[in-house]
Formats: C-alpha cells, sequence, structure tokens
C-alpha cells in the first residue's frame, strides 16, 4: 500500500517535472520578451535591451535550452528566476499562492461535498421533481462558463446590494483596503468578498460532482448486493446509503483528479474577473507581459496541484476499495 | 430430507400446514415491445422442512417469482395474486412492513455470490449487519461473534480469520458459503435459492447443496430450490415443479415427475439431458423450437408450438393445473390423460432423429491419421508486481507438462474444475505460437518451427467454437459477413463466399435467407449453431469446441449435440470438446483426458474413465456429478473433495492433487510419503487407459 | 425473457431517445441554433463589419435588432457572425479530438505492451498540465494566422479523457470471444481495430463527441475571453463577451444576447449528448419503460 502510493508518487513527480519543462520551453519559445523593451520610445539600443534581457534570462539569442539549464538549476535551489518587472519570481508566487489555494480548497470541498449529496438524493429519489430539478439546473449550470456566471453574479449583487442599500456584497479584491475595525468586522468584510468568487466557482463543481454521482450512485442501485442487503433485511435506504453510496463514491474520486484541472482553469476566471490577486490572475498577466519566468512557475504549479489531486484521488480510491488495497 | 414428510398408505401425503403459500401469483413488466406477463397465476405452498425444487429454463418466471416474494422486484414491476407466509398476507404490504420478514422469515440465496455480496466490506461484518438488522439489541461484538459461528457451520476453514476478509479474496464456492451463511443468520423459516449452484464447478455444487442440508437441520426451514438442473433436483428435492411460460406445467413428488411424466415439455426436458452414467449413443431428443415470448402471449397452451402432440383445442384453450390418477401429481396438458394411458417416455413422443454412422466407424484407432499431437506442453505465465514498472517475480505454470493426441474422426473430451489449464491448452493450440515447452503437431507440423505462410495455412485447418453465442458474433455485422470473414481473410473470392455461406447455413440447419440478418435476431441456439458454421467456414479438419453447450438451455442444448455429432460423421472432423458438463462429454467424446492443477491426471475412453476411474480425482469430479434419476441419485454415496483447487502458484510437491485427496488421508504413513515425494506419471490402467496416481484403484461412482 | 425479435437496435435507440422530451428540446433547439447561425444574417441589412455612424451605443430597436455597440456595429449581425465561428470550431473540435481518442485509446488498448505504455504516459503528462494554461502560451504563435490552427490546438489537448474511456472499452472488447474468432481466423489486427472494435464502440463515440462540442465550445470561449483564441477580425461568442461584460450592467444588449445563445448552445448539446446516452445504454433505468 504505501508501496504503491510511493510508486504512483514517484510517477507524478516525473510527469511534473516533464510537464514544467515542457512549460518553461513553450512559454521561452512562444513569448517574446524582447517586444516589451524594444517597443518603447525612443527605441533603445540592442546592446542596452540584450543587457537587461541577460540579465532577466530572457534573451531569446541564447538557445532556449541554456537558458532552460539557467532557470531549472536556480528552481533546485529554491530560485524561479526573476519577472519581467525584475522582481524575484518567487516571492511573487509564495505571496499568490495562498489566494489560489483557499480559493480552489475552499471550491473543491464545498463543490465535492454538495455535488456528492445533492447526487446521491437524485439518484434515490429518480424521476422526483427534485431530480428533475437538481438534473437539469446541474445541465444549465454546467452550460454557464465561469466567466459569464461570474458577470451575472456581479449584476445579481448589484442588484441586491442597491435594494438593500448597504453593500452585503463585494465584487473586489479580497477584503476592502485600510478598513479599520475589530477583528470580527475584518472578517465580516473578508466573507462579504469571499461570498461571490466562491459562489463562482462553486456551483459549478456542484454541477459536475452531482451528475456524476447521481450516474455513480444509480449504477450501483440495481446491483445484487443491493438487493441481497434488502433481503436481509435492510430498508432499501439503508441498503443504499450503507452498501451503495461507498461504492458510488469511488469513480467520483477518479473524476476529481480530472476535474480538478478545470477547476483551475476555473479560478483563472474567477480570480481575474473579481481581482483577487493569485496564481491564475498572475499567469494571464504575465503571458499579456511575455514574463517567461513568471509564466513557467505557474505552469509547474498547476502541474504540482493537479499531482497532489492525482494522488489524493488515489488515496481516496485505496481507502474506498479494499479490492485496489490488496492488489 | 424424505423423512420430514409422512406418505400414509393411500397416498396422501399429510403435510404439516404450509409455512410458505403461494396462490395466483401473477408478475409483469411493461417493457418497450408491450407488457411482459413474466410470472402467469403460479401456486404452490412448501412447508417447515420440505425441499420444493422449480425446474425451468431461461425466461420460465422461476427467479421473478422468488424475488416477487422477497418484495424485492423493480418498482415497475406489478405483482398481483396471494403471498401468505405463516398465514400472513404478505402482498401489498409495504417495504417496512417487508423489511421485518426479510432474512428472518424468509431468506434468499442468489446466484452469483460475487456480485451479491458488497465488494467493499468484509464478509463478517455483512453477516453481523444480518444479525443486527432483526436483533437491534444485539452489541457489534456478540454479533461478530455470532458471524464467526455461521462461517464455521457453512465450513469456511480458519473462520475467525476468514471473517476479516472481503468478498474478493474469496473463492466462487466459499462466497456462496457466505450467503448461505447470511441467509441462515436469523433462522428462518423458509429459505430461497435462486440457482446457487449454477455459477459454481460440479465439485463445489456438491459441496454446496452438502451446506444446504447442514443449513436445513441447523434451521428446519423449507427451502425452494429453484434450478435448471434436474439433475440437482432429483437428489435434493422432495417435490418439484417445472415451469414453462410463467406458469407451473407439472408438479409432484420427485418420482412422479421424473417416472410419470404426464407433460411433453418434462419428458422432452429429460429426454434431452445426457446421462453421464449410461453408455448411449443414440442422439437425444430435441425439443424443436424456443420458448415462447412472453409479450402478447397467443392464446393456447404456450408449449403447443414445439409440442408433438398438440391437438387442436390446445391452440385455443391454455389447460389448467389438474390433477392427475396420482394424488399431489398435476400436470397443465390437454394430453396428460393419452400421455398415461400409454405411459409415454420421451422417446415415444418426441421424434429421435437418425444417427449417421462416423465416417471412419470401422477404422481401429491406431490406423487413423493423427491430427493433433501435444506433447510435453507446458505454458507459463510470468508473475509480476506493480503497476508502472513491472517486476517478475516469479512464474505460474497454467498447463505443466501434458501430452495427448487426437485422431482423424474422433473426438476427445478436455474436463477439469476451472482453472485446470484447459483453456489455456485449447488457447495454446489454437494461437499455434512456440509453447513454454513441449511441441503441438498439428496435422503433423510442429507449431514452433511454422513460417508465416504456413502457419496461415495451417490456421485454415482448424475451426474454433465459443462458449457464449452472445458474445461471439459481432453485433453489428450480418450473419453473411460474419461467415464470410474467415474466407475473406484467406482471400477467397466474392462469389465462392457467397455461395458458401449459403451452404454452412444450410448446414447447420438454418436458411440460406438468413444471410443478411444480424445476430440479435436469432436465439441462443441458432446463433451457437452460427458459431458452429463459422468455424467450419474454412473447411477445417479438427475443431474445437470450448464449452459450446453450456450456455445453452436444456431443451436448446440436446438439438445441438446432435448438430455436432452429424456434423463429426458428414464431414469426417475432429473435436477437441472442453467442457465441464460431464454428461455431454459422456455422450459425444471417444476418449476423455482428466485435468488437474495444469496436468492430465488421467485418460482413456470415455468408458473406461467413466465406468471405471482410476484416479481418485477422476472419482470424485464423477461423483459430484448429479444424475438425473431420483431412485438412482439418493442411493448414491458421494466422494466430497475438501476446500478449493489450489492456485497454480502454490502447487503441492510430490502429486498435486494430494492437498484435497480422499484416498491419500486413508493411506499408510510410508504410502504418504511417496505421494509427498514423488510426482506421479501416467500409468497404463487398460488398453486405452491411463492414471497418474501412485495407488490406482478403479471405482464405480454412479 | 426472450429479445423482441424484429426490432432493430437504431429504431430502439430512436424511439428510447423520442421519449426523452427534454432530450429532443435540446435536438430543436441546436438545429433551430445552426439555421440561425447561418441563415439568420440574411434577414438583416446590416453586415458583420458594416458601422451604422448614426447609431452609437443604441439599445435594441427595429433598425438594430440586438442594438449597436460603442463604434457602431450591429449587434445582430456580430452575435450571429460569432455564433457562427463557436458552432464551427466546437464541432470540429470534437470531431477531431474524438477521432484522436478512438485511435490512441483503441491502438493503446488492443496492442497493449510498451504502445500502451508509451501512449498512455503521454495522456497522463497531457492531464498534468492544463490545457488552457498551454493553448494560453501557445497563443502569441497563432496571432495573425488562421484559426483553424486554435482548432487544432483545442482538439489537441481535449482528447485524452476520451482516449482513456476508449482504451478501456478496448480493454474490455479485445477478450469478447468475436474478436478472438477474428483473431483464430487469421484476420489482420487493422482489419480488426476498424472493423470490430471501433464500430463496437461507435455508440460511446458519437456520445462523447456531442458532450465534447459543449466542452469545445466552453474552451473556446474561455481562451477568446482573455484574448487567447479568436483573433481580430475574426469575432466568437467568447470575444464578444469579452467585450460586452465591461458594460454588462449599463448596455446590457452588449452582453445579453451572445451570453445567452453561448448557454443555449452549451446545454443544448449536453442535453442532446445525454438523451442519447440514455437511449444507448440498455441498462439505464428509463430504457426499459
Amino acid at each position: 500500500m504505501v508501496k504503491f502510493m510511493a510508486r504512483r508518487f514517484l510517477n507524478y513527480l516525473i510527469l511534473v517535472i516533464v510537464a514544467t519543462s515542457l512549460g518553461y520551453l513553450l512559454a521561452a519559445v512562444s513569448l517574446n520578451p524582447r517586444s516589451n523593451f524594444e517597443g518603447r520610445n525612443p527605441a533603445p539600443p540592442k546592446s542596452s535591451v540584450d543587457a537587461k534581457l541577460d540579465a532577466l534570462n530572457l534573451n531569446d539569442e541564447t538557445p532556449v535550452l541554456t537558458r532552460f539549464k539557467t532557470w531549472a538549476g536556480g528552481v533546485v535551489h529554491g530560485d524561479f528566476g526573476k519577472s519581467i518587472d525584475n522582481q524575484p519570481v518567487s516571492s511573487e508566487m509564495w505571496r499568490r499562492m495562498g489566494v489560489s489555494l483557499r480559493l480552489l480548497l475552499v471550491g473543491s470541498v464545498l463543490g465535492g461535498f454538495f455535488g456528492i449529496a445533492l447526487g446521491t438524493i437524485s439518484a434515490i429519489k429518480q424521476y422526483s421533481a427534485v431530480d428533475y430539478g437538481a438534473t437539469l439546473g446541474s445541465f444549465v449550470l454546467l452550460a454557464i462558463p465561469v466567466f459569464l456566471l461570474a458577470v451575472l453574479l456581479k449584476v445579481a449583487a448589484l442588484n441586491i446590494n442597491k435594494w438593500a442599500g448597504t453593500p452585503i456584497f463585494y465584487y473586489t479584491g479580497e477584503f476592502t483596503p485600510g478598513l479599520q475595525g475589530s477583528w470580527w468586522d475584518h472578517t465580516w468584510d473578508r466573507f462579504q468578498h469571499f461570498i461571490l468568487p466562491t459562489l463562482s466557482l462553486v456551483l459549478g463543481q456542484i454541477a459536475f460532482y452531482g451528475l456524476y454521482q447521481r450516474n455513480a450512485m444509480l449504477d450501483v442501485l440495481g446491483s445484487d448486493f443491493i438487493r441481497t442487503a434488502q433481503a436481509k433485511g435492510l430498508r432499501r435506504r439503508t441498503a443504499i446509503i450503507r452498501h451503495g453510496l461507498r461504492l458510488a463514491l469511488i469513480p467520483m474520486a477518479t473524476f476529481f483528479a480530472y476535474e480538478f484541472g478545470l477547476l483551475l482553469t476555473g479560478a483563472t476566471f474567477t480570480e481575474k474577473i473579481f481581482g483577487w490577486h493569485g496564481m491564475g490572475e498572475w499567469f494571464i498577466d504575465s503571458v499579456t507581459k511575455n514574463d517567461v519566468n513568471a509564466v513557467a512557475t505557474v505552469t509547474m504549479f498547476a502541474a504540482v496541484l493537479v499531482l497532489v489531486a492525482g494522488m489524493m484521488a488515489d488515496l481516496a480510491v485505496a481507502i474506498l476499495d479494499p479490492r485496489v488495497r490488496s492488489s | 430430507m424424505t423423512g420430514l414428510i409422512t406418505t400414509s398408505t393411500d397416498g396422501q401425503t399429510s403435510v404439516p400446514a404450509p409455512v410458505l403459500e403461494i396462490a395466483d401469483l401473477r408478475v409483469s413488466f411493461p417493457s418497450e415491445a408491450g407488457t411482459v406477463e413474466a410470472v402467469r397465476g403460479l401456486s404452490y405452498a412448501v412447508s417447515a422442512g420440505e425441499v420444493l425444487g422449480i425446474v425451468g429454463e431461461s425466461g420460465s418466471g422461476k427467479s421473478v417469482s422468488a424475488l416477487a416474494i422477497m418484495g424485492l422486484l423493480p418498482d415497475r414491476a406489478r405483482v398481483e395474486g396471494s403471498i401468505r407466509f405463516g398465514g400472513r398476507e404478505l402482498a401489498g404490504l409495504g417495504d417496512k412492513a417487508l423489511t421485518d420478514i426479510r432474512g428472518s422469515g424468509i431468506a434468499m440465496v442468489f446466484q452469483d455470490p460475487l456480485s451479491a455480496l458488497t465488494p467493499v466490506y468484509t464478509v463478517g461484518s455483512q453477516i453481523a449487519e444480518a444479525i443486527r438488522a432483526h436483533h437491534t439489541d444485539t452489541s457489534r461484538a456478540a454479533a461478530a461473534d455470532r458471524a464467526v459461528d455461521l462461517l464455521k457451520l457453512v465450513g469456511i476453514p480458519n473462520p475467525a480469520v476468514r471473517a476479516k476478509s472481503f468478498p474478493h479474496e474469496f473463492s466462487g464456492g466459499m462466497r456462496q458459503r457466505v450467503m448461505i451463511a447470511m441467509a441462515i443468520a436469523n433462522d428462518p423459516d423458509v429459505i430461497l435459492a435462486d440457482e446457487p449452484t449454477t455459477a459454481l464447478d460440479v465439485t463445489i455444487q456438491a459441496q454446496i447443496l452438502e451446506v444446504f442440508h447442514t443449513a436445513q437441520e441447523a434451521t428446519g426451514a423449507a427451502i425452494v430450490m429453484i434450478t435448471h438442473d434436474l439433475g440437482v433436483v432429483a437428489g435434493f428435492a422432495d417435490r418439484v415443479m417445472v415451469m414453462y411460460a410463467g406458469r407451473a406445467v407439472e408438479t409432484g413428488t420427485v418420482e412422479d415427475a421424473f417416472y410419470r411424466s404426464r407433460m411433453p415439455y418434462t419428458l422432452g426436458l429429460l429426454g434431452a439431458l445426457p446421462r453421464p452414467d449410461l453408455e448411449t449413443r443414440e442422439p437425444l431428443t430435441p425439443v424443436e423450437g424456443n420458448p415462447p415470448s412472453l409479450v402478447g402471449l397467443p392464446p393456447g397452451c404456450p408449449f403447443a408450438p414445439r409440442c408433438p402432440l398438440k391437438i387442436d383445442v390446445c391452440e385455443t384453450v391454455e389447460p389448467p393445473l389438474a390433477p392427475t390418477a396420482v394424488p399431489g401429481h398435476q400436470t397443465a396438458c390437454h394430453r396428460s390423460g393419452f400421455l398415461e394411458d400409454g405411459d409415454l417416455k420421451a422417446g415415444d413422443v418426441f421424434p429421435v432423429p437418425a444417427a449417421l454412422p462416423p465416417a471412419l466407424a470401422g477404422v481401429p484407432r491406431e490406423q487413423r491419421p493423427v491430427v493433433l499431437e501435444v506433447t510435453d506442453l507446458v505454458r507459463t505465465y510470468p508473475l509480476t508486481t506493480g503497476s508502472i514498472f513491472r517486476r517478475t517475480i516469479g512464474e505460474v505454470r497454467a498447463v505443466d507438462g501434458i501430452s495427448f493426441d487426437v485422431r482423424e474422426g474422433e473426438t476427445l473430451g478436455l474436463v477439469g474444475e476451472s482453472g485446470c489449464g484447459k483453456t489455456t491448452t485449447i488457447n495454446e493450440i489454437m494461437s499455434l505460437a512456440t509453447p513454454s515447452a513441449g511441441t503441438i503437431k498439428v496435422l503433423g507440423q510442429e507449431t514452433g518451427s511454422l513460417d508465416r505462410k504456413q502457419r496461415r495455412k495451417i490456421r485454415r485447418q482448424l475451426g474454433l467454437v465459443f462458449q457464449d453465442p452472445n458474445a461471439s458474433l459481432d453485433p453489428r455485422l450480418p450473419i453473411g459477413d460474419i461467415l464470410g470473414e474467415g474466407m475473406k481473410a484467406y482471400g477467397v473470392p466474392v462469389a465462392e463466399r457467397r455461395s458458401r455461406v449459403s451452404e454452412l447455413l444450410t448446414l447447420v440447419g438454418l436458411g440460406p435467407e438468413h444471410v443478411n440478418r444480424y445476430p440479435a435476431e436469432f436465439s441462443g441456439g441458432q446463433r451457437q449453431r452460427i458459431g458452429i458454421a463459422r468455424a467450419l467456414s474454412l473447411e477445417p479438419r479438427l475443431v474445437v469446441l470450448d464449452e459450446p453447450v453450456s450456455a445453452l438451455d436444456v431443451s436448446i442444448r440436446a438439438g445441438v449435440v446432435n448438430l455436432l455429432e452429424d456434423l463429426r460423421a458428414r464431414l469426417g472432423l475432429s473435436y477437441v470438446f472442453v467442457a465441464h458438463d460431464l454428461s455431454v462429454v459422456r455422450h459425444i467424446a471417444d476418449r476423455v483426458a482428466v485435468m488437474y492443477l495444469g496436468r492430465i491426471v488421467e485418460l482413456g475412453t470415455v468408458a473406461d474413465v467413466f465406468d471405471a476411474p482410476a484416479h481418485p480425482y477422476t472419482q470424485a469430479l464423477l461423483s459430484a456429478v448429479p444424475v438425473p434419476d431420483p431412485r438412482q441419485e439418493r442411493a448414491r454415496k458421494r466422494i466430497l473433495l475438501e476446500g478449493d483447487l489450489p492456485s497454480p502458484s502454490e502447487v503441492p510437491t510430490g502429486c498435486r492433487f494430494r492437498s484435497r485427496c480422499p484416498l491419500y488421508a486413508t493411506l499408510l504413513e510410508d504410502h504418504q510419503a511417496r505421494c509427498r515425494d514423488d510426482d506421479p506419471v501416467l500409468t497404463p490402467q487398460g488398453p486405452d487407459h491411463t492414471a497418474a496416481c501412485h495407488w490406482p484403484e478403479a471405482r464405480t461412482v454412479f | 425473457m426472450t429479445e423482441d425479435v424484429g426490432v432493430s437496435r437504431g429504431r430502439l435507440v430512436l424511439r428510447r431517445f423520442r421519449r426523452r422530451r427534454i432530450a429532443l428540446f435540446g435536438l430543436v433547439a441546436i438545429v433551430f441554433l445552426v439555421l440561425f447561425a447561418f441563415l439568420g444574417p440574411s434577414l438583416s441589412k446590416w453586415n458583420y463589419s458594416q458601422k451604422d455612424y448614426n447609431a452609437f451605443l443604441q439599445p435594441p430597436s427595429a433598425q438594430h435588432w440586438f442594438g449597436t455597440t460603442q463604434i457602431g456595429a450591429d449587434v445582430y449581425a456580430q452575435t450571429l457572425r460569432g455564433l457562427q465561428k463557436s458552432l464551427v470550431i466546437g464541432f470540429l473540435t470534437a470531431i477531431i479530438s474524438t477521432g484522436l481518442a478512438a485511435i490512441v485509446g483503441a491502438a493503446a488498448g488492443y496492442y497493449g505492451g510498451w504502445t500502451d505504455r508509451v501512449l498512455m504516459w503521454f495522456v497522463d503528462l497531457l492531464l498534468v498540465l492544463p490545457s488552457f494554461l498551454i493553448i494560453a502560451i501557445l497563443s502569441p504563435t497563432f496571432q495573425g494566422k488562421t484559426w483553424l490552427l486554435f482548432v487544432v490546438l483545442l482538439a489537441g489537448f481535449s482528447w485524452m479523457i476520451t482516449a482513456r474511456i476508449v482504451r478501456g472499452l478496448t480493454l474490455s472488447l479485445k477478450e469478447r470471444e468475436f474478436v478472438r474468432a477474428a483473431e483464430f481466423m487469421g484476420v489482420s489486427s487493422r482489419t480488426i481495430l476498424f472493423r470490430h472494435l471501433l464500430p463496437n464502440m461507435s455508440s460511446i463515440l458519437i456520445i462523447d463527441a456531442t458532450i465534447n462540442v459543449g466542452g469545445a465550445i466552453l474552451a473556446e470561449t474561455g481562451l477568446s475571453y482573455f484574448g487567447f483564441g479568436v483573433q481580430p477580425p475574426d469575432v466568437s461568442l467568447g470575444t464578444l463577451i469579452a467585450d460586452g461584460t465591461k458594460s454588462a450592467l449599463t448596455y446590457p444588449w452588449l452582453f445579453v444576447f451572445c451570453g445567452g445563445l453561448l448557454i443555449l448552445t452549451v446545454l443544448a448539446v449536453s442535453l442532446v449528448g445525454d438523451g442519447l446516452r440514455d437511449a444507448v445504454d440498455p441498462n439505464s433505468e428509463s430504457s426499459r419503460l
């Protein structure tokens, strides 16, 4: 079991290294930081541009593999290079990582929990109004991309604020800058900022997990072992919850690993639209600014997160399913 | 078991008040095609300690009726009629009320013990859960202890440890024991057993039937044994009920049904059944046609279209279940009086097809050419660990040095429990690959030495018929394409292909007009005929038959077996016939090889091996085969094997059968030493009869 | 129960699909959207590239059905233009990615061994790299080039999960007896792949392609929203929404029509996909009724 996980980890680690390298190489080839310096007026001499680019390890005249070696050498020691504004990438990364992680953690935990609950209820009450409502609602939610949902939520919040006559929801940033008050005021302020971005992420997650959980549950409901559980004297509902739910959760763990990549993408929109200074926002800005080192760093962050999600899914499957544990 | 029912002199059976009484049970399901009437007016009663056998083919409504009693049918099923349990009406009760009866009043054992147990909980906890479902005051620890006791009762070795195992860590037989333990956990009054041994090997089936005896002794429950196997019923049941198209067509004591059947369908089933204990070369009596669709059933007797005795009234009026001259014996047939007057048997009612003499009947075996010769064949598989970086940690010898030959025009039966290496053997032959060790010669050519072209040439000489006719035909191709595929691969021109396809269809008893139909449009028996036609499409000399009839219903089986015999005689084919149904092997094969753990332990003519088996494994295997003859079956003494087939990665030293051998246990210490130390080889027991045992002793087991 | 002989599988699927009213609604919606996108522009006298210098930022009117933009472009014409592009990109991407998934998955499953391990490792790698990030990084390289390149990229990063499903199906199908029968009769592995394996998963592939259409449209609009996707002068629903978002509160017509059509499109496609899955899957509850 431990050996199994260790081997999985090693496999993921190799994938992360390859993925990060690929991210760097693609960014280095595709982005053009030279244009950032050349485009100035008056046009600076080539030598000074080259010097600036060399200092940042961004000179496209240096062979890309040499640049990669320099960057990768730094990464091993925790140095992710300089951003295009000549700031250390790592300090920016540490600052922003927490913001993204908060969002992602809450997004997956709440999304997973409510999604699974919703899907289970839907499946047990198949063909009821609850089921139809939940299923159709989930389809509608899944059809709304995060950037659209975010705007709709903003519009709704604005109207509610207007109706209430006092700001209930905030939709810019994580907190009100310069707010004076007690600990409680700060917490409440953060919560007011927190709710809309979280909703923009969580609603889609609930819909996704809800639909899959419903399907997984329906697959299990017809199983022979549910019938056995009833035959030995359990109520149908008890049999379903006790014997069916756990089995239906096994495929969900795998979906979690897949879905996490999409959640990451969604968080990018959320951060950008609600003005949260997280990794996603940084990524978008960095691509626009041709900031190769920062882009590669975010790619690595994403790959590591997908790795962690994958490991957690593997672990969850192993815990839920004794058949996997023993093999 | 019969002791519990007292039969008085006038033939009236005086039985205690029935615990379970079903009256006019009707179950229907809505479906695409219309309402499926799965059960159409079924009535029966069972008393404590009694065993009622319900026999029927797939779709006869036998399992549906059991689920209806338990109230476990899906919501869309409509159930009507009366189900009285201990005097209480169950029909119409809600889930809550039924929950109290399920498990404690009426328990059920299902067919497939793998899917019937929840894979993520230990077996002990699943049994304990059953106990606590009805005895909420029982503590967890007490329930766990009781679960261990129950596991011990049903014969699970080392029950305290095994209770903590998960279902996938058990073999099929052990899982079924667990199911029985769960069923008797709350001391039920009725146990409904739905084909509990169908998925199991015959040796394990014998063990499980024993467990049912034990369970009945412990609980005194009535058992309703649902099965398609008349042999099981003959030995196990007190009374039998034969079902056809959702109704009972004959019911009575086992002897009434087997010796005095008054319904052509029962007669047909009996006639279609090959006997493991008798040397018969006559064709079986097939029941033509298929069971009717249960949607929009026409008036009249549902068996009429297949019945050779039908008269006009059979087509218009469905006969009710009516008493015959023997009290307690009822049939639903307009012609039962006619059958009774003549005391007719299957052969009198159903036309027996004339058998062709085999092509080489007169030629002695030694003078016939060898078609297949297998010498010291070994097939090993690496035992690996890890999912990404595979490491080999050893090897499994799936087939471990077997030798046999097949001569022209003869059939070799290959028998043994699942996991004995039968399938590996035929895969080795069919794939024409180089074996791990030893040689395979097809028509004198060694497979290991073939180049690509020669291999293609030899491949044509081999045909293969699969077990499951549903899985062996590509559902997306019309029959013509399926039959022509092999010829196309061999570059046979289109026109020739087309005429050959018609020829093949005619050969297997279908019409050339079926060419454009899809497999789904055929019944199971017809599909298997198509599978046989495909195997013959390249005009092979040797056909390997992998359990060709085990997926078919009894009444259909006989027709396919007859077809195979007919084709062999007509085309001069040789067969390798792999089966776990020893009765069919006895009927069709000339010689038989008994395999155990990758070895052949006994090889010889069918008559020698079946009538005078020398190896204790063969004896146990044959002894486990039920004989569809109640008197004989009850008089037999079973040789029960201990435990399951060991894993091929843990072969015992010396004689590999030693760990389960009933003979070994009775041997003196110095004799046992030889079994422990020496690996026995096949030694002659007769002119064409060898066995691999140090202390062979021929016995009769039927 | 004996199977009802005579009803072909195709007809059965059709019958079950028709019974699912919500899926039918999806199908009707898709047909409507396609017709609307491609025939709709000819109903209006405005062309997507024309500008009405007499009407800047006008709300919907008889003249401009969906209103006008800041520079006087007709929102109706622009929205339909964007819808066209999004639909085309969605369908093309889904077809390419499902095709790729079918071939890679079936090859990995059927040939096994190293082919399998290498292909699946590659799939794992692409799953670790969120496709959104990669396409965004690569977006400067296709700036000013044809949008078809964008389609190829989208498809190239969205086939992996389907490929895994196909591989799983292949693994179980190749053990099926009819495949073994073909092998023993000397049929070549390529023939088996294309004649037995892929046709037998065609229903799954069709369903997956349908569902992938929705995913592709979402991915396209998302990337286009940030300017990493469809590049000017082309427009898609994503670029239109991005332009309209800033003024979503004040000039809702810039946002409502393209947003609404996007939701409707993705919803319709996924409802059809779901309905197809239920109709094809003989084990699903509703199919038995």
